[in-house]
């Protein structure tokens, strides 16, 4: 269909001259889904009003303690040093940014008066600047009123080399400018149509200029103000002990009428998740504890009769089985899973397809994450969007073992499956986790039916994960033929998600392992469509496109998805929080309340 | 004597600088990287995980940072965590309250039970009261702390609901009432490695009294017509005591380390959960700088025993 046909029609429903049902028949007349079409309706800007959290409390304070249980407690708390979420969501009770993500993944004013949108002029035809109105009378917990200078600040801090900031890659492309006292604007380099990325969730957080001005650069570790946050936030600071507790109290100047409803705030570290889990559900000693990765068959057992829940978000998290297009037991100028080398087994794309199909996602849904994952076909789960529904996925034994048929490899003597006098053996590693080795377990199992040895290997998470150039046993190297592990999704766009796996990505010696194509996926059309995506302001097309590069993923089977796995934390039956899996714990904090 | 102890704590110098020299190149040479959380984080591009390790000197050859480090140490620099971006002995002092308090109450009520359980059980032997006695010495020291530490929060937290099992550092209560929570809250862990320490000391003491106590000089002591308590208190005892010290005075360092278990099940802030955090993180400089004061306090302590073994036991001379 013409696309300016289509997009007038998005204009007929949007005001009203033409209703949803028609709209989605005559997509269905041109061999759309329902599903998609109501897809389009959205990215069209139909439906997409914002939805404020409902907030009851009709005034401040008077809900008495909030205690939180971090089982690993945030270590520091400067919101751009923070080496974890446990930092972030730390820093985040006291910092804020413009604007925060809600539980859809739609943008949550804080310190902004509005949000941006074409409408309000505050996005620019060409993509390439957007204009934030910054809401008047905020003031820093010291007193000093916020003004675009810190703003302008913090860009300047987080984006100098020198002060080593996490933060400096979302503010290294741009320019931030003030326009008057309470407005800025951020001038991009290209045209960004994923906008809301500086100062806003995490890395967003305002910092007060007046305080860190003197520590910018290489004097940054030195600034008090890092281990005594003064923010904008609905609590003031009150004590930090690294790694064990952060405690504040309630802000009585806070920007936002009735908030916030608890008069302190503990965050307790240390621990682990199961004894965090029946702190919470079982004596209810504690109100929240974040990150449940415990088995659900535990959290079920606890809840029987218990002082609290477990509450789930959606985000985009994505646990997946990797596959390594080089061959990682040849060593070329010494290095192994070279791009210099082809896999052997795996570079043909039917045993991919049947290793595929020998993943029995169910059963790991079942048998390990219960609640707490959904089984997927796609690499890209969320948000709505962005969302393929052109692929899926089965569990089949037979199928798999037909298409190993096909591929030339035939059972041999032992059972193992074997072709011009070579195993079909495969080494699968992952980090060492408990729901991970069990996936394993069931993977292995599967495919010893189809013929296919595997070889279980788990590695130290504080290895996997490293990126020591000396160890042969990190994700990056890949010195296995398929593993495992997951990539959180911690914004709700896909475009830094999609684009560690364009060709330029691919991690080699030369760039120290540091190139985050794992795979060493390459794929021209996939490129192109990366490209694309990333100037494309028309946001139909650029969903299109994102969908387009997970549907190629899908295609050339670069990874099996095995769970697109949910945010899972626990909480006192009485206690309201605002989670969403777009964002961190914290960043709705102000909406917290408890239900009498 | 006085000669005597500076000659021990010259020899203690190249031996402690022996083993920093182990701990640091061993760290040195441990896999993982303090910023590994970094590198799933689409957002966090790889230049600023390398951008970081340069800052903190992780790319310098080992001999480098191990010379860094030392003439740091000898400046009274203990380091800076990378991990949070503080000094590290600021961190060490924010923790060792905790651990003092609870490991320290922990050593008191093992003495408490492990002395007279231990010198009443050696003065009747293979009575009923030695039966029982060594049969829950033998229970106390097979338990791990973390299956009684679990047992104990399912029993008195979970089922009885009395007492807290997460340890907390800031109680909102003055006076009486502080005092009262902070007892409260220590009861299970102190328990938990007290009786721990109890049932192997316990069967220690019992066997140096039955070591002394058959001596010729106590047969003597009671023929000139001395009460039992007298002969076990004044002539079996301070003799009997002489390896006991030794073993206390050893177990001293514990109680500033920390217990690495008991303090992870319970959640208090202490070195031994400081210790196990940095170690999980990649934080050498806080890993070094705990372990290193954890060597000096072993040294300094040994040197300590040797010294009480002098005053305990005239005979023996420091030479």
């Amino acid at each position: 269909m013409l696309d300016k046909e289509l997009r007038s029609m998005i204009g007929e429903v949007k005001d009203g001259r033409m209703d949803r049902r028609a709209f989605i028949r005559r997509m269905a007349a041109v061999g759309l889904t329902a599903p998609l079409a109501n897809q389009l309706l959205s990215i069209g800007g139909v439906a997409m009003a914002q939805s404020p959290t409902p907030y009851p409390p009709t005034k401040r304070g008077g809900g008495g303690p909030l205690k939180l249980l971090w089982w690993q407690g945030p270590t520091l708390l400067n919101p751009h040093f923070a080496t974890g979420t446990k930092d972030q969501d730390g820093s985040r009770l006291f910092y804020e940014p413009l604007a925060s993500w809600d539980v859809d993944g739609n943008l949550n004013p804080i310190l902004a008066a509005q949000i941006p949108s074409t409408a309000n002029g505050g996005l620019a035809a060409d993509g390439k600047s957007v204009t934030w109105k910054i809401k008047p009378g905020v003031k820093w917990h010291d007193g000093k009123p916020l003004t675009a200078d810190d703003f302008v600040f913090t860009w300047e801090y987080a984006s100098d080399p020198a002060t080593a900031a996490v933060s400096i890659s979302t503010y290294a492309d741009m320019t931030v400018e003030k326009v008057d006292d309470l407005t800025i604007r951020i001038l991009f380099k290209n045209p960004t149509p994923f906008w809301a990325n500086a100062f806003v969730g995490a890395y967003g957080c305002v910092i007060p200029k007046h305080l860190f001005a003197e520590y910018k650069g290489s004097k940054s570790r030195e600034a008090p103000t890092n281990l005594a946050p003064v923010g904008t936030g609905p609590y003031t600071f009150v004590e930090f002990k690294p790694g064990d507790l952060v405690r504040g109290k309630l802000n009585p100047d806070y920007h936002m009428p009735n908030r916030p409803y608890f008069d302190t705030i503990d965050m307790k570290g240390g621990g682990d998740a199961v004894s965090a889990a029946r702190a919470v559900i079982q004596t209810g000693e504690f109100d929240f504890a974040w990150n449940m990765q415990v088995e659900d068959e535990v959290l079920l057992r606890l809840e029987k009769g218990g002082k609290g829940k477990t509450i789930y978000a959606t985000g985009g998290d994505i646990e997946f089985i990797a596959i390594n297009f080089t061959d990682p037991n040849t060593e070329v100028d010494g290095e192994r899973s070279s791009m210099k080398t082809k896999h052997p087994i795996l570079s043909d794309p039917k045993v991919r397809k049947a290793l595929a199909l020998l993943v029995d996602r169910e059963s790991v849904k079942k048998a390990i994450y219960g609640r707490a994952g959904r089984t997927t076909a796609n690499y890209l789960n969320g948000p709505e969007k962005f969302v393929s529904k052109n692929t899926s996925w089965e569990f089949s034994v037979e199928k798999a073992s037909k298409m190993l048929d096909e591929a030339g490899w035939k059972v041999g003597a032992d059972g193992i499956r074997e072709k011009d006098g070579k195993k079909l053996k495969l080494l699968y590693q992952t980090s060492t986790n408990g729901p991970r080795q069990k996936t394993q377990a069931i993977v292995k199992q599967a495919c010893q039916k189809a013929g296919i040895d595997v070889e279980l290997k788990s590695v130290v998470a504080s290895v996997f994960f490293s990126s020591d150039v000396a160890n042969p046993d990190t994700y990056s190297k890949f010195y296995s033929d398929i593993e495992e592990f997951q990539i959180p999704m911690t914004q709700p766009d896909p475009a830094l998600h999609m684009r560690r796996y364009v060709s330029a990505n691919v991690a080699t010696k030369e760039n120290k392992w540091q190139g985050p194509n794992f795979p060493r996926y390459v794929n021209k059309e996939y490129d192109d469509a990366i490209t694309a995506a990333e100037t494309e302001t028309d946001l139909v097309k650029r969903a299109a496109l994102y969908i387009k590069c997970n549907d190629l993923l899908w295609q050339d089977t670069v990874f099996i998805p095995v769970m697109h796995r949910l945010v899972v934390d626990a909480c006192a039956t009485s206690l309201k929080p605002v989670v969403s899996g777009w964002a961190n714990r914290t960043d709705n904090i102000q909406d917290w309340y408890r239900e009498a | 004597m006085s000669q005597y102890v500076l000659r021990r704590l010259l020899i203690a110098v190249p031996s402690l600088l022996a083993i920093s020299l182990v701990l640091f190149v061993v760290l040195a040479l441990a896999p993982g990287d303090p910023f590994s959380d970094l590198a799933t984080n689409p957002n966090v591009p790889p230049e600023v995980q390398a951008a970081l390790r340069a800052k903190f000197g992780l790319d310098d050859p080992i001999y480098l940072r191990y010379l860094h480090w030392l003439n740091a140490m000898v400046h009274g620099d203990w380091g800076f965590s990378f991990v949070s971006r503080m000094n590290v002995d600021t961190l060490i002092l924010q923790r060792l309250p905790a651990t003092l308090y609870v490991i320290g109450s922990a050593q008191i009520l093992a003495l408490l039970i492990a002395i007279p359980v231990g010198v009443y059980a050696a003065t009747k032997p293979y009575s009923l009261f030695d039966q029982i006695a060594n049969t829950f010495a033998f229970i106390g020291f097979s338990l791990p702390t973390f299956f009684t530490g679990l047992l104990f929060i399912l029993i008195f937290s979970v089922t009885l609901d009395w007492l807290p099992f997460v340890y907390s550092t800031d109680i909102k209560a003055t006076g009486i009432h502080w005092v009262l929570e902070m007892i409260r809250q220590a009861i299970m862990p102190v328990a938990v490695l007290g009786l721990f320490q109890a049932a192997s000391m316990t069967r220690f003491v019992r066997s140096a009294m039955l070591d002394v106590i058959r001596l010729d000089y106590v047969t003597t002591a009671r023929a000139k017509g001395l009460g039992q308590a007298k002969v076990i208190v004044k002539h079996v005892m301070r003799n009997a005591m002489i390896p006991v010290v030794t073993l206390i005075a050893l177990q001293m360092p514990a109680v500033f380390g920390g217990a690495i278990v008991t303090e992870q099940i319970f959640r208090i802030p202490g070195i031994g959960s400081l210790l196990i955090s940095s170690i999980l993180s990649n934080d050498t400089p806080v890993v070094m700088a705990v372990t290193f004061v954890f060597a000096c306090l072993v040294v300094l302590f040994n040197l300590i025993a040797d010294v009480l073994y002098g005053w305990l036991d005239p005979r023996i001379s420091l030479r």
